[in-house]
């Protein structure tokens, strides 16, 4: 067993944990965050993606012990927390208002696939779109209306000087 | 899909890392994961011990020499992709770069475990394969280096020491005037390639053709330098491309399996070599007729 | 005929459910965590055929965290098998090997631990003694007596062998001026969801109920549990509030929640089983149609074909599952939407020591219409006409409405050129043609992919009577309950699990609709099996029409007391007052307010008509429209309503590398009055994406030695983001005239003619040179050395 102390939308987590959990489950199951999902536990669908120091990676491709010392966000890092739950962040919003979705599950690593992507290229082409999503795999929606969320909400975010989520939660909220 | 019971430790050395590794038998490196990790959760790898080299300064290093650029085991392939020193003296693999796997594989991904991990098909690896990069490995004590165009055997085989870590992989600086080309193809883009190649022209001062090197990777058990030294004597026409390709793949036994056959594969890794030869050629001859 | 507008429905308005998801907060099966929860890993075979001598688990006994392990005989003797739909009571099934293993991956035991890990740990060190037996894989070769049967007590691999002659079939090929015959085959792939099947059982033996979570999209999925364990119907609660992450048919779970259930009353502790992927692929609900089909089609020489015979064989797998009845609904539009006089249709469902099919998106209609794409550009092929323009010789005309075919189904509307000439204009169908051969002058290979089908929709087990006279079922369901609580505000209810089709608001809004309210103030929750109405899932692209139905009829009632209760109030006759926005109006221009109604039928029952009961609440169970009758001769009306759709596309490649790029992607789309746009949308596009996939890339391929060689997606291709293109929906509208608002299904749409246009496409582009692929997957490598061979 090893000790591992990581911070995870901004809170510090510390656990004792076998070197073999993966970083995905040990969020889903340590940490109780359930909104990073496994969809196939091998590297291919995405539906695992959390954000490493802004960029995005495959949770089920780490493990816990490899993070130690490093900070993460998950979907619930993303939109408002605690005092300001049911606040969405605008690429949460679009995906909203595009219908990017249908069953949900690869749309936390969609969301944050999209997160990482408009903080490096605010004004992306569909193109860059498709490539930044083209490692997470839907199988509802055809992508279309996902690619289209993510066009919309860097046209919202461009307009606005604001960032993506309405809490980083990579600043202090604990 | 969870993976066997295994220790973990992350020294801060190389020569930590090395006395781990020569304690147990069954210990692995673990570099970026991208690789490892899915074959641990399908208890493909079954090692007792991991050793995260991820925190050993030394293996992070990009470094220029005269002649070469060394980059460290550690170097992320997003950080490959995106680096100065690679874009202007390893045009090559600037390019290789933007087909490795995806951008959250290429965040984590390393150049070294790319070269270690030697799937047939790894970009990273056939570049280096191509250039006859040095790659270097400590050993306990010693430091071996192996020349890239005879260091992979075979499908995930390699010459490497058991007890090695990977320190360092260094790559030939190209000439100032160099033409590259790139080429794979998959049934998705970024999947495993059904065949891919690599290419590059070296000119020297006075505009002859110093150096022509060409690799295929994908088509047989291990990413190759192909000889087609025999073009040096040639104005690189498109009819003398084409024989020296075919000629030089004719031996390669290549793969048949699910998602191609073997004809495929030696007719496609011909055609991509060809096309990565075009490339490299008309790139350096852009500006006058080809 | 003009198109009614609604205040409400057809209009944009944001899915209610997307708000939870893009949170990361839905809530599905893994995500649930029960006190004391114990994990199951099932251990899977090797051999595709064997007789289990033994197996010895105690060394997985043994380990600390093992709490037990289940074996297939300990299973048979405490618990029914599988219900079968078909009469092949040899046929049994087990959520375990019993006796033999019968593919490879079977699950043969399933060790429960403190972890999943610990778990499967505990697999490795179990010993399973078995003699590997002769095996078969292949259709045909199952069909022939001397195969070896997959359940010897059955005596063979046939479960289902039946022909059907419907109109005049060989007077029709006698008369006419040419046949042709051909072959095609499906390959077996399926819609695999992202997520796995996953499923939680917990006993209470003090409430003497089962819980259930699961992931799960099936119809009467608590009453076969029950069957299974032998409890009481009311003894099983099912959870409907687990949303699923995807589904598209395939996620039946029954073998799962069996087993789990079984376990958890052993235990007394609640206990899961999360498939991983491995599992899923090789053992779970994963894999669908398997299908060849051999057709022949007699037509004039004009295009008008007359009459079509087709033999479709099927290779159910080694359990019979869902996949004989894939080949039954497809009998309610067996001659698409063409006008075929008669149809002679012999349908085979065999086993194989392969993994058994369960259903999949369309329930058998994708691979039909593939086949019967493949057959009108033969015969434009053949009579060197445009395959467009056969197309429309051959389609019923608008005026035809409503039209029987020969197998007893009326399709109740369309017009099906008016779509197509929308396709063609949008598209700019001279000048994709003219792209098309500027490639073809660039050296590529190009082709132009057309195909027009229909979707059933409203779900309808007819086929089930019709293949097993056994059968006697012809009620097909829905319910929906709806409440105005006492503060005025609306909840309704529905009695079903969803995987993404947007139920809660699709019932929202039809409520908002009819009883003129903003459908975002409506809550729609999902209860338990228990505090349910009987309903059939969202199956055969059913809850537009079905949950929609039942909503619409609740929500009339409703309106009827709110009518009633203020026609009482006014002292005024109900039929002269005026329903407007939940107020009603007297002629005189009195207003009696919703909240006016809430307050005398919740709070002043002397104020309320005689004979009324206070509250404000309705219920409706809804049966199928047109469904009232059994088969008779073989003939029977399937589903209630046809959505059409129209695809259009070019695609190209490189001759020698051979990978098809679609260039231009033009559908249109007909589902009566549309719901909800985006969801409607979003679903032609996804299942335009399910069908590339399964024209291009997906196949559950399997070696000589009886081995899945696609174990997991590195090998099991699906579409990502770089191969869907985008695609230009073009939208038409024929309302239904059985349903209220005239809404026909769209859950299956873009996916049941993608397969073929893609191959259609491909097929047109190799054409000149002699090549034909009659097998989906078409892969590059095929593509190419296909080429190849004819170039040399």
């Amino acid at each position: 067993m090893k000790d591992v102390s990581i911070v995870i939308n901004g809170t510090v987590k510390k656990a004792r944990v076998e070197p073999r959990l993966t970083l995905l489950d040990f969020l889903r199951d340590h940490v109780g965050l359930k909104g990073t999902h496994a969809g196939c536990e091998h590297g291919v669908c995405g539906a695992c993606t959390i954000l490493l120091d802004g960029v995005a990676v495959r949770s089920c491709l780490m493990l816990a012990v490899q993070a130690d010392g490093q900070e993460m966000v998950t979907i619930e890092g993303v939109g408002g927390q605690f005092d300001r739950a049911g606040e969405l962040g605008v690429i949460q919003d679009a995906f909203c208002e595009a219908h990017g979705l249908q069953c949900g599950y690869c749309t936390p690593g969609m969301v944050l696939a999209a997160e990482a992507l408009l903080a490096e290229n605010p004004n992306p082409t569909e193109d860059d779109v498709r490539e930044a999503i083209s490692g997470n795999i839907c199988r509802c929606t055809g992508y279309v209306q996902i690619v289209e969320a993510i066009m919309l909400a860097a046209q919202r975010l461009g307009s606005r000087n604001e960032a993506p989520s309405p809490s980083p939660s990579l600043s202090s909220a604990s | 899909m969870k993976p066997i019971p295994f220790d973990y430790q992350r020294p801060a050395t190389l020569d930590e890392a090395c006395r781990l590794l020569a304690a147990d038998s069954n210990a692995r490196i673990l570099a970026g994961g991208q690789s490892l990790v899915p074959m641990l959760s399908m208890r493909l790898a079954r090692p007792s011990l991991l050793i995260d080299i991820a925190h050993i300064p030394e293996l992070t290093r990009l470094d220029e020499t005269d002649s070469q650029i060394e980059i460290g085991a550690m170097v992320r392939q997003a950080v490959a992709l995106k680096d100065p020193l690679i874009g202007q003296h390893i045009p090559l693999l600037a390019k290789a770069l933007e087909y490795v796997g995806h951008p959250p594989t290429r965040a984590r991904g390393t150049i070294g475990g790319s070269i270690a991990h030697a799937d047939p098909s790894a970009e990273i690896a056939l570049v280096a394969a191509t250039l006859g990069a040095e790659i270097s490995y400590r050993d306990g004590d010693d430091d071996v280096v192996f020349s890239a165009d005879a260091f992979f055997i075979g499908p995930m085989l390699t010459l490497a020491p058991p007890t090695g870590c990977l320190v360092k992989v260094a790559f030939p600086k190209a000439s100032a005037k160099v033409g590259v080309g790139f080429h794979e193809v998959a049934p998705r883009r970024s999947d495993y390639a059904l065949a891919s190649a690599a290419a590059q022209i070296n000119l020297g001062a006075d505009g002859t053709v110093t150096a022509i090197h060409l690799g295929v990777g994908s088509i047989g058990d291990f990413p190759e330098r192909l000889d087609v030294d025999s073009l040096l004597s040639t104005d690189l026409n498109d009819a003398a491309l084409s024989a020296a390709v075919t000629d030089a793949i004719a031996m390669i036994d290549t793969v048949d399996d699910l998602h191609a056959s073997a004809s495929y594969r030696k007719r496609v890794g011909t055609a991509l070599a060809i096309r990565a030869l075009r490339d490299a050629r008309n790139s350096l001859y852009k500006d006058s007729a080809a | 005929m003009a198109e009614k507008t609604y205040k409400f429905l057809s209009q944009p308005r944001r899915p209610v459910e997307d708000r939870r998801f893009v949170a990361g907060r839905g809530h599905y099966v893994a995500d649930l965590e029960r006190p004391g929860m114990l994990h199951i890993a099932p251990l899977a075979s090797y051999y595709p055929a064997a007789i289990i001598n033994n197996i010895d688990v105690s060394p997985a006994l043994a380990m600390p965290g093992v709490i037990d392990v289940v074996t297939g005989s300990e299973l048979a003797a405490a618990i029914q098998p599988l219900m079968n739909g078909l009469d092949t009571p040899a046929v049994r099934r087990f959520p375990l090997a019993v006796d033999r293993v019968r593919y490879a991956g079977e699950w043969v035991c399933a060790v429960i631990a403190e972890s999943r890990a610990i778990a499967e740990d505990a697999l490795e060190t179990i010993i399973v003694d078995v003699t590997p037996q002769p095996f078969v894989l292949d259709a045909e070769e199952a069909l022939l007596p001397t195969s070896p049967p997959v359940h010897p007590d059955h005596g063979s691999n046939v479960l289902l062998d039946k022909k059907f002659v419907w109109g005049t079939v060989d007077e029709d090929f006698a008369a006419a001026d040419h046949s042709l015959s051909f072959s095609v085959t499906w390959g077996r792939n399926a819609t695999v969801p992202i997520e796995t099947f996953g499923v939680i059982a917990e006993w209470n033996g003090w409430d003497q109920i089962l819980d259930i979570w699961a992931s799960v999209q099936m119809p009467k999925y608590s009453d076969q549990i029950a069957r299974c364990l032998g409890l009481a119907g009311n003894a099983v609660r099912v959870h409907y509030d687990v949303d699923v992450g995807g589904s598209y048919g395939v996620k039946r779970g029954i073998k799962h929640a069996t087993l789990v259930g079984y376990i958890a009353r052993k235990l007394g502790r609640p206990v899961r089983l999360i498939e991983d992927r491995l599992e899923n692929m090789r053992a779970g609900d994963a894999h669908g149609p398997e299908r060849k089909f051999d057709v022949t089609v007699a037509f004039d020489e004009d295009g008008t074909i007359k009459s079509m015979k087709m033999r479709a064989l099927d290779n159910a797998g080694a359990y019979a599952g869902r996949a004989p009845f894939q080949l039954g609904k497809p009998i309610g539009a067996i001659v698409g939407p063409y006008q075929i006089n008669s149809v002679a249709y012999h349908a085979i469902s065999v086993t194989s020591n392969k993994t058994t099919q369960e259903a999949v998106r369309g329930f058998g209609q994708a691979p039909t219409n593939y086949a019967l794409e493949t057959a009108l550009d033969r015969v434009a092929t053949y009579l060197k006409k445009d395959r467009l323009a056969v197309r429309q010789h051959n389609l019923i005309r608008a005026d035809q409405f409503p039209y029987l075919i020969p197998s007893g189904s009326t399709y109740d509307s369309g017009d099906y050129h008016t779509v197509i000439d929308k396709v063609l204009a949008e598209a700019d169908y001279s000048a994709l043609l003219a792209e098309r051969d500027r490639l073809r002058e660039e050296g590529m290979m190009a082709g132009i992919g057309i195909a027009a089908c229909l979707e059933p929709s409203g779900g309808n087990s007819s086929f089930e009577p019709l293949l097993n006279e056994a059968n006697r079922t012809s009620t097909w369901m829905e319910s929906c309950q709806v409440n105005i609580d006492a503060l005025g505000m609306v909840i309704a209810r529905i009695h079903t699990t969803s995987s993404g089709q947007g139920h809660e608001t699709l019932v929202s809004t039809i409520l908002g609709e009819v009883l003129e309210i903003e459908p975002s103030d409506i809550r729609v929750t999902r209860p338990n099996s228990l505090e349910s109405l009987p309903g059939n899932s969202p199956v055969g692209s059913r809850m537009a029409i079905m949950l929609g139905g039942a909503a619409a009829r609740a929500g009339e009632k409703l309106k009827t007391k709110l009518i009633a209760i203020a026609a009482h109030a006014l002292g005024v006759a109900a039929d002269t007052l005026v329903y407007q926005g939940g107020d009603v109006v007297a002629p005189d221009g009195r207003r009696h307010s919703w909240q006016d109604a809430v307050e005398l039928a919740h709070r002043q029952f002397h104020n309320l008509p005689d004979g009324m009961d206070p509250g404000l609440a309705a219920f409706d169970i809804m049966q199928v429209p047109t469904g009232d009758a059994l088969p008779v001769g073989g003939k029977v009306q399937m589903y209630p309503c046809y959505s059409f759709e129209f695809h259009l596309v070019l695609v190209a490649f490189d001759p020698v590398i051979g990978r098809p790029e679609i260039r231009s992607y033009t559908v249109g789309h007909d589902c009566g009055t549309v719901i909800n746009p985006a969801i409607v949308s979003g679903m032609t596009y996804g299942g335009i994406a399910h069908g590339i996939g399964a024209a291009l890339l997906e196949e559950f391929a399997y070696d000589a030695n009886g081995q899945l060689m696609t174990q997991s997606f590195l090998d099991y291709l699906m579409p990502s983001s770089h191969e869907v293109p985008a695609i230009k929906i073009v939208k038409h509208c024929t309302p239904s005239p059985h349903t209220v608002f005239g809404q026909k299904g769209s859950g299956e749409s873009g996916y049941l003619g993608a397969p073929a246009a893609i191959s259609g496409a491909i097929n047109d582009a190799v054409a000149a040179l002699g090549v034909s692929f009659e097998k989906l997957p078409i892969r590059m490598s095929a593509i190419s050395d296909a080429i190849a061979e004819k170039t040399l």
